[in-house]
């Protein structure tokens, strides 16, 4: 009986190493989420103009918050489409 | 930040804008950086138009002026959207950095 660890692969094994996701404004020391900058913004949703949520965008809670008013104050100004398709 | 209608002509353009600056100014208040950023397109269509024309503000104002520069805003008929926003510590260094970097971008072009 082959143990668990006996086991060999002929070609390794593929896992994934993913980059480890960082608070973008915490690293670069950005303090204010500006509505005005509509570019910007747009890194933050998808292509429908939905927000991308914080698993992906990887922002820390208070930043989300921030970038969220942010997105929706852009949104009323009609800086950002509230609904769309192929934003980008 | 004020959006005007885009079929005021330039003069009346700067007309609308000279009058609610001079308002805030009336009543005790100062601005503090004007920002005409002239016509562009909007995301989605506003009272049937496309583009607008928007003016970013920045003043400083007591309270009670806000009501009074918001009832003159919601009654003027070039003003198709208006928003007036709370500044914290962190927007009113960042608004100034910027504009230091434009203006020396100005001066050494």
């Amino acid at each position: 009986m082959a143990k668990q660890n006996d086991i060999k692969y002929l070609t390794s094994t593929r896992v994934e190493k993913r980059a480890k996701k960082y608070c973008r404004f915490k690293k670069l020391g950005i303090k204010y989420v500006d509505y005005k900058d509509a570019e910007f913004l747009k890194k933050f949703v998808n292509d429908q103009g939905k927000m991308l949520p914080r698993r992906i965008t990887g922002n820390s809670l208070k930043f989300q918050r921030k970038v969220a008013h942010a997105v929706k104050k852009a949104r009323q100004m009609a800086l950002l489409p509230y609904v769309t398709d192929l934003l980008k | 930040m004020v959006i005007f209608t885009p079929v005021l002509a330039e003069d009346d353009f700067k007309a609308a804008q000279k009058k609610f600056s001079d308002l805030i100014k009336e009543h005790g208040g100062v601005v503090t950086y004007a920002n005409p950023w002239g016509l562009r397109s909007l995301a989605y269509p506003i009272q049937k138009k496309t583009t607008g024309l928007y003016v970013v503000l920045e003043f400083d104002a007591p309270t009670e002026l806000i009501a009074k520069v918001e009832l003159q805003l919601n009654r003027d008929e070039n003003v198709m959207r208006h928003m007036v926003n709370k500044l914290d510590k962190h927007a009113v260094a960042y608004n100034l950095r910027k504009r230091n970097k434009n203006t020396a971008e100005v001066v050494a072009s």
